[in-house]
């Protein structure tokens, strides 16, 4: 491996005046997962490695009756699949976390790496996009808020500056009314990336469809936000007989209005029509769960 | 630039220093450094489960762990299995079963088996599947291993019931 120097951190504060002092190759260090074995790789060009694993407030996991949820950026996968509160109020989060690597890579993998590293077909980023999640960033200067669905700029890029670093993701407190769900497609039934990956987010208030969201990952340079494609679902009843024709028509919209890669994993037809089929299920899914939500309530 | 850093661990409950490069990773620590080769190298990046060890109760693959991350923890590996006299239950599970050919994922299985059987004492097959997805075997078609972890489960909760 490269070589590099390695520094751990203790605090916030420590992070935020370290970042704006030093001139040298800074990465961040959270489960390395992704990031170790690019070191190997050589793929980045590195002189300093900090680890932000032992910040206290990093690994703050919390909700909050008026916030709702907040997920410390180093909190790993395996913390958050195992909280009851997060199990039961956000299953569609628990859907697209619990798919990160098997048992070895959840125990070290934490969700703000799953975004900083900014992979396209990274898991989380359409499940959070559908919560309308918000990325909370921290530097010397101070805090600012983006949407998850702005975070990625690119493979491998996001909006981060040199002197910020990701503190926690906020995710709002979901009412009743709300149902989410994330599926993807990949060869195996564990441990692979995403062919495609798609999270849906409903509200469904006396049987009617109020608001809807979707995000694909794996389809585009980023993960993909949708947020005008529901008109045709927008009031419509869950028992309706058109809803099966309408999610179709969903889908093949949405097959159209993407520009996935040919990669080893599936060409860009394949993942044309995952990403209709994959749209309607998780849509329904979402839907489904919206419905059983009342019903318990 | 001097970048060796002085490391102090639990390692199958007795204190190790060691000395290490921030680059180098535990697993390598482990196996050149500390001569504990029972941990094995398959991938090195992820994939194989091979370099399984628990650290802090958590289970992990110690390729994608750095040496210098471990300061102040407590590692398990598959040398603290074993008693003085004795195989440990799982190991002979494996052994009754012969879920093992060449034996290089052994150690890694037996390993995540014990988190698995630490967390979660009474498995379904589903569940010792799901949870073993992370180890990859070349040689069994991992039906005996998946047995073997139903066999462990077995006996250890009829011990329990006694
Ligand atoms: C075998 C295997 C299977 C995998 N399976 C999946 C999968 O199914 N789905 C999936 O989406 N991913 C998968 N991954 C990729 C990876 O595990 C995830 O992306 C994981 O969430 C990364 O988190 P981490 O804490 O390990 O990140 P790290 O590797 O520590 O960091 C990732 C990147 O983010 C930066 N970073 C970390 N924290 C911060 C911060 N607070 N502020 C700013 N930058 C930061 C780092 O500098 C680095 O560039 C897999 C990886 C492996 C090895
Ligand atoms: S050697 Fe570590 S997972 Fe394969
Ligand atoms: S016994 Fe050979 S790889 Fe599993």
């Amino acid at each position: 491996m490269q070589n590099f120097d390695y520094i751990r951190v203790k605090s916030k504060d420590e992070l935020s005046e370290l970042l704006d002092k030093q001139n040298k190759e800074i990465k961040l260090l959270s489960g390395g997962t992704d990031l170790i074995p690019q070191l190997r790789e050589g793929k980045k060009d590195i002189e300093i490695i900090v680890d932000v694993k032992n910040i206290n407030e990093m690994n703050e996991l919390s909700f909050d009756n008026t916030l709702g949820l907040y997920i410390g950026a180093a909190v790993s996968c395996l913390n958050i699949c195992q909280d009851v509160k997060v199990k039961t109020m956000y299953p569609g989060l628990i859907d697209a976390i619990s798919l990160i690597g098997g048992v070895q890579i959840q125990g070290r993998a934490s969700v703000g790496g799953n975004l900083c590293n900014s992979s396209p077909a990274a898991d989380s980023i359409p499940a959070l996009i559908v919560h309308k999640s918000i990325c909370i960033i921290e530097s010397k200067d101070g805090i600012r808020e983006v949407p998850v669905e702005q975070f990625c700029t690119g493979p491998g890029k996001n909006v981060l500056n040199k002197n910020e670093f990701l503190a926690g993701i906020r995710v709002p407190k979901v009412d009743p009314e709300f149902g989410a769900a994330y599926l993807r497609f990949i060869p195996r039934n564990e441990m692979d990336i995403a062919v495609v990956g798609v999270g849906a987010s409903v509200e469904i208030k006396e049987g009617h469809i109020t608001t809807a969201r979707l995000a694909l990952g794996a389809v585009d340079a980023t993960p993909r936000y949708f947020d005008d494609v529901f008109e045709p679902l927008l009031g419509m009843a869950i028992n309706d007989e058109n809803l099966d024709r309408i999610l179709d028509d969903i889908g093949q919209s949405i097959s159209t209005r993407i520009n996935p890669i040919t990669d080893m994993r599936g060409s860009a037809e394949q993942r044309k029509h995952l990403s209709k089929v994959l749209t309607k299920r998780t849509l329904l899914k979402a839907i489904e769960r919206a419905s059983n939500q009342q019903e318990v309530n | 630039m001097n970048m060796k850093k002085f490391i102090q661990t639990s390692i199958n409950n007795e204190r190790v220093e060691f000395i290490c490069e921030p680059r180098d990773s535990l697993l390598s620590i482990l196996r050149e450094n500390l001569r504990l080769t029972g941990t094995k190298e398959g991938c090195n990046n992820g994939n194989c489960g091979a370099c399984n060890v628990i650290i802090d109760g958590v289970l992990v693959n110690s390729c994608l762990v750095l040496a210098v991350e471990v300061e102040g923890k407590k590692i398990e590996t598959i040398e603290g299995l074993a008693g003085k006299d004795d195989l440990h239950p799982i190991q002979n599970a494996f052994l009754e079963e012969a879920a093992l050919q060449c034996g290089i994922c052994t150690p890694g299985f037996i390993i995540a088996t014990k988190n698995l059987l630490d967390i979660n004492p009474n498995p379904t097959e589903q569940e010792i599947r799901k949870s073993l997805a992370g180890n990859l075997c070349r040689c069994t078609g991992y039906d005996k291993i998946v047995r073997a972890v139903i066999d462990v489960a077995k006996i250890s909760n009829n011990k329990g019931d006694e």
